[in-house]
């Protein structure tokens, strides 16, 4: 294939990555934030608006991850304080956030707005192949590329990492352990909604410039879908977004032959998605998932067990 | 070093879990901590684990106060747990579980992690692999494990809860030779159990706990028997009751195997007649609960054959021997017996299924409702939701709920937590039906029921029926040592 | 007094359902203050935007048909404990199977309806009934599966209107084209009014109600809901009932996508079941998943969906307004009520 093709791809799947790595986190301390169609809309919007009005697009950024973060804190803040379903808050907060974000961003419609800047990175770009994949790109792009980098690490190789997964796992165990479960799960739901936030944004910044009223019609449902398919692993995850980001560009291509497909695809993730949960809760499958420890990372797509359940220290 | 725990007292609605607990254990020494269940051992444990808050007493290490507001606080004194339960994560390996929670450090330390593990591993003969899934991994391993985790804390007591339960006997002798290693390396050990002869092969001293007190401290070794009459206070059954000639055979078991939740069951051979009691002995997990569930088909058992009756039950599920009769009454009331929000007269209206009516008619349900309560003396009103009643009048709903064909009845600790009145109550029911030709058998931890009430005693031990004794055989004390898992 | 006449409500709730409403309603007013919209002004123009005449007395009812229908949905499987959100994705299919019946069947009108009906209902019948297979065999949790039914069920429409069912010449996602006018539900005068479909809804509503009050299956179901384990010991089968209750589910959703395609658009669009599905969660959850008041709630978001196209018309107002409404009422009311729910947890203790 094409560099150049690839390169789109990775361009253009970007802010979903930004998004799955930022619900990935989330969903491994153990909270689930379902609101990601309404949040990552009010941030692109919010994102949109504040770098039009004030010339930045890093303020842009900024903005647009605070107010997702914002999203995301009434989730958890309400089921631990409140002991409110997070789900339902969830959904509720998914219309909200739609509607919200065309209220409030109905002045800048069709509005040309300021956009991340291109960057090429001097040498590396001339790397044959690789280059242009790679490293003709925008800071976003780059910095998508060091988010899929950073989350991993972090949640393999640091304490708090491992830490925050137990807390997911298995709360009680973590907090007998002295682990302070609801505070993880405060500030990890806080940085998830913010890396939404960017993703949000780097739509209307970046990918699909400017901001009009569906911008981003069910982006935060393939996210989810993607996290669930990515096994809540950074790196499946993201490979979920590009493959995602390919079923797409090859609909644009084959849109002038099969017209129609372009509509019919973005539904993909879906099917696949629920197959893989079939598949991933088949007896057999479980049996190979737990006899090798190789084969079994690959395979393993259980969620958090403690997913959606909150804790209390009673 | 000394741990002095002080006048530790805590309760629980109006039972005290704990009352004015004191035992002083000094480092170098295994001291044991016995007591069957609902003695108080857990409630302690938590309370040094800084789970539970007391509300009362002290606890002093080298003389130096405590304050154990948190499992972080009781990790910082150098207080060191062993779960029942081994508190692992089961995606994660081994070497990830050895680091959560162990380590300050920001980058997940694992060279030097997979070192430590290591040198423990060698020290004390585990064999853990650092990358297998904890999933994997046996209780016994798991057990290692966790042990090997709290040593990288360096704890100076370290706590054994119930560590024995789901392990196998070659197991249990690593276990074992790794405490006293530790002990002997001046840890200061506290090993909590019910089973005696574990306690008397490894512990140097013991205190026993009987119903939330201190029933008495011993140097080991010492007789049995004086343990026995700590644990359970005074033996012997207060009641005459008559016992009617009993029937034919009700209920057949065969060669049944079966496991639930960890706890198993082997039963080669298993018989009860109409109008006769079988009482079932033993300590939680000894394997009854499965047994009692596996019969009424809540498990499903590897092998075995039920009779009931004429019926073969095997490959018939809960809801079709509920029909032929079979009516199991479980120990969670709240949990699996009744449901919490709903209301009597519901529940009523949930279970009568004789008519075929789609319709429920609330006017001859809420009726019914207020029949079945006069009759069974419940303390509430139709309109009271299952939560709102006390124990004891949760069991006598669970009771009116019974089919009136039932024919054998199986109950899980019919009278815990009740008081006399509401246990004599329920027993008198028992006996009525056990008149009407009933087979009933019940698992109990108190020992006066067991004596009073059953026709036939057995007694479950490690997954085994390891004793049966007719009513006129029945001898306290060994029961109680079977109980107890000695093997007189 | 008779157990039917029980109506046992603490004065702690009705004191804290009433403050949570009123504080909703002030803060909603004051968003709409903040965005321009003189209060009175806009409660006004709400009032005569959805009820003010005949015309738009009849939109707002034909908004709260299918909402009526989706939350009657949803209360009957939240009585089991299920999350169905995939109801959005049966309203299409149901959309889909009425529309099959109405553009190839030729049968006098009256008929043609009752087909129709029956075909949306199979239609939802049968998307609830796949989400009730992944969930019980497959093991798929009921929110995912039925959230990606619902977008196959999307994606299926689409492929429908602009490929086979296409409109003769131009293949657009504007829709198919119209039915035959046999398969028109009828109107009152020339309004949008149908009384078919207000009695549809009535009846679904009424039939959840009833089930759920005087059913031994709706008592079945509550049980199952709130302790499977528990009531599958007291003898109810507990599979069965959850896949009946995503299949009853199924039905009335399928019906409600009958509406629209028969009552409201009279062909099939992509935007078919119009979010409908996602309100009604909103609805049922202020409603505290019962029959009447989620009804009566539908009534009013239905209000606030046709009247705030005046605040469009006349003052100017974005069109989100309306949903941005709903919204803050929905979610401030569960706040507020959490909040007294937790402070009378903390004086318990």
């Amino acid at each position: 294939m094409h560099p150049e093709t690839i390169a789109t791809i990775v361009a253009a799947s970007s802010p979903l990555v930004f998004a799955v790595l930022g619900e990935t986190l989330t969903e491994k301390v153990g909270v689930v934030n379902l609101s990601l169609d309404g949040s990552m809309l009010l941030a692109a919007m919010v994102g949109f608006a504040i770098a039009f009005t004030t010339g930045s697009v890093e303020l842009g950024f900024l903005a647009a991850a605070l107010a997702s973060s914002l999203v995301a804190l009434i989730i958890v803040f309400t089921s631990i304080e409140l002991r409110l379903n997070q789900i339902a808050i969830g959904l509720i907060l998914t219309l909200l956030g739609t509607k919200l974000a065309a209220f409030l961003g109905q002045d800048f419609v069709r509005q040309v707005g300021p956009s991340v800047q291109a960057r090429a990175i001097p040498y590396l770009e001339d790397i044959p192949y690789l280059g242009k994949i790679f490293f003709d790109h925008n800071p976003v792009v780059y910095a998508s590329f060091l988010a899929i980098v950073l989350v991993y690490t972090f949640l393999f190789h640091t304490r708090h990492g491992l830490e925050l997964q137990s807390s997911g796992e298995r709360p009680e165990a973590a907090f007998a352990k002295g682990i302070p479960v609801n505070r993880l799960r405060y500030i990890y739901t806080a940085l998830g909604g913010a890396l939404v936030g960017i993703g949000g944004a780097a739509f209307s910044l970046d990918v699909k410039l400017g901001w009009s009223e569906g911008h981003i019609a069910n982006f935060g449902w393939i996210a989810l879908a993607i996290v669930i398919f990515g096994g809540w692993h950074p790196v499946r995850a993201a490979l979920g977004c590009y493959i995602f980001g390919a079923l797409q560009i090859i609909a644009l291509r084959l849109q002038p032959e099969l017209p129609g497909l372009s509509q019919v695809l973005p539904i993909l993730p879906f099917p696949i998605m629920i197959l893989t949960l079939v598949a991933v809760n088949h007896p057999l499958i479980r049996k190979i998932g737990l006899r090798s420890s190789v084969l079994g990372k690959i395979v393993r797509s259980d969620p958090p067990a403690a997913l959606g359940r909150p804790f209390w220290r009673e | 070093m000394t741990l002095e725990i002080d006048k530790i007292s805590k309760h629980f609605g109006n039972v005290y879990a704990n009352n004015n607990v004191s035992l002083s254990i000094d480092s170098g020494e295994i001291h044991g901590l016995l007591g069957e269940n609902g003695a108080g051992k857990s409630t302690l444990v938590k309370i040094l684990s800084g789970f539970f808050e007391k509300e009362a007493g002290e606890i002093r290490l080298d003389g130096q106060l405590l304050d154990l507001s948190s499992p972080k606080d009781s990790i910082n004194c150098g207080i060191g747990i062993l779960h029942q339960e081994p508190m692992v994560f089961l995606p994660f390996s081994v070497l990830d579980n050895f680091l959560i929670g162990s380590t300050d450090q920001f980058l997940a330390p694992r060279k030097q992690a997979l070192k430590q593990l290591q040198e423990i591993c060698n020290k004390f003969d585990f064999e853990l692999d650092p990358d297998a899934p904890v999933s994997l991994l046996t209780i016994g391993q798991r057990q290692q494990l966790e042990i090997a985790r709290l040593l990288w804390l360096d704890p100076k007591v370290l706590i054994f809860d119930e560590p024995t339960n789901a392990i196998s006997p070659v197991q249990r002798e690593k276990l074992f030779t790794t405490i006293r290693q530790l002990a002997a390396d001046g840890m200061l050990v506290i090993f909590v159990s019910h089973k005696l002869d574990e306690i008397a092969a490894i512990c140097d001293s013991v205190t026993v706990l009987r119903k939330g007190e201190v029933a008495g401290s011993k140097e080991l070794p010492c007789p049995e028997s004086e343990l026995i009459a700590l644990m359970f206070g005074k033996l012997f059954p207060s009641k005459e009751i008559e016992t009617p000639q009993k029937g034919g055979i009700q209920l057949t078991v065969s060669n049944l195997k079966s496991i639930e939740d960890r706890e198993s069951i082997e039963v080669a051979n298993f018989e009860i007649r109409q109008s006769e009691i079988v009482g079932i002995a033993g300590i939680e997990g000894a394997g009854q609960r499965t047994f009692l569930r596996a019969i009424a088909g809540r498990n499903s058992p590897e092998s075995g054959t039920i009779i009931s009756g004429r019926n073969l039950l095997d490959g018939t599920n809960y809801h079709q021997r509920l029909e032929k009769g079979l009516y199991y009454m479980p120990a969670d009331r709240l949990g699996e017996g009744l449901i919490s929000e709903l209301t009597i007269t519901e529940h009523i209206a949930l279970v009568e299924n004789k008519k075929r009516n789609q319709i429920i008619d609330w006017e001859m349900s809420y009726l019914r409702a207020t029949e079945l309560i006069s009759h069974f003396q419940i303390q509430g009103t139709p309109e009271s939701k299952a939560e709102s009643l006390s124990g004891g009048n949760q069991q006598r709903l669970m009771f009116a709920l019974m089919p009136t064909d039932a024919d054998t009845i199986l109950l899980e600790h019919p009278t815990r937590g009740l008081d006399i009145e509401s246990a004599d109550w329920i027993w008198n029911q028992l006996l009525d039906m056990r008149s009407d030709d009933c087979s009933i058998i019940f698992s109990s931890s108190d020992f006066e029921e067991l004596l009073s009430y059953s026709d036939k005693i057995i007694v479950c031990f490690a997954g085994r029926i390891v004793g049966e004794f007719e009513k006129s055989e029945f001898n306290p004390a060994h029961i109680a040592s079977l109980m107890s898992g000695s093997q007189i | 007094m008779t157990y039917l006449k029980k109506m046992f409500v603490s004065n702690m709730s009705v004191m804290s359902a009433f403050c949570a409403i009123t504080i909703s309603l002030m803060l909603a007013i004051l968003l709409l203050w903040f965005s321009g919209a003189p209060p009175i002004e806009t409660g006004k123009l709400l009032l005569e935007g959805s009820l003010g005449n005949a015309t738009r007395l009849s939109d707002t009812s034909m908004v709260w048909v299918p909402l009526a229908l989706a939350s009657a949905s949803l209360i009957i499987t939240f009585a089991a404990g299920l999350w169905n959100i995939g109801v959005e994705g049966q309203i299409i299919v149901g959309a889909i199977f009425a529309s099959f019946v109405a553009r190839e069947f030729d049968a006098p009108a009256p008929l043609l309806w009752g087909a129709m009906i029956m075909a949306g209902a199979l239609g939802g019948m049968f998307w609830g009934g796949l989400t009730g297979l992944l969930r019980i065999k497959g093991k798929v949790n009921e929110i995912f599966g039925g959230l990606g039914l619902t977008f196959v069920a999307t994606g299926i429409v689409i492929y429908l209107v602009i490929g086979p069912w296409k409109r003769a010449g131009i293949a657009s996602t504007s829709g198919t084209a119209p039915f035959d006018s046999k398969a028109w539900f009828p109107t009152i005068m020339d309004l949008r009014v149908s009384p078919l479909a207000i009695l549809l809804a009535l009846a679904g509503l009424w039939l959840v109600y009833y089930l759920l009050k005087q059913s031994k299956f709706g008592l079945q179901l509550r049980a199952t809901g709130i302790n499977a384990i528990a009531a599958s010991r007291l003898g109810v089968r507990t599979e069965r009932n959850l896949m009946l209750a995503f299949l009853l589910g199924g039905v009335l959703a399928g019906i409600a996508g009958t509406v629209q395609v028969g009552a409201m658009h009279h062909k099939l669009v992509p935007s078919i079941s119009g979010g409908y599905g996602y309100l009604a969660i909103l609805v049922v959850l202020l409603g505290n998943y019962k029959s009447f008041r989620s009804g009566l709630i539908s009534f009013f978001f239905a209000m606030i969906a046709v009247g705030s196209i005046q605040w469009q018309l006349r003052l100017d107002l974005h069109s989100s307004l309306g949903g941005v409404t709903q919204g803050i009422l929905v979610l401030v009311v569960l706040v507020v009520m959490a909040i007294f729910t937790q402070y009378q947890r903390n004086q318990r203790i």
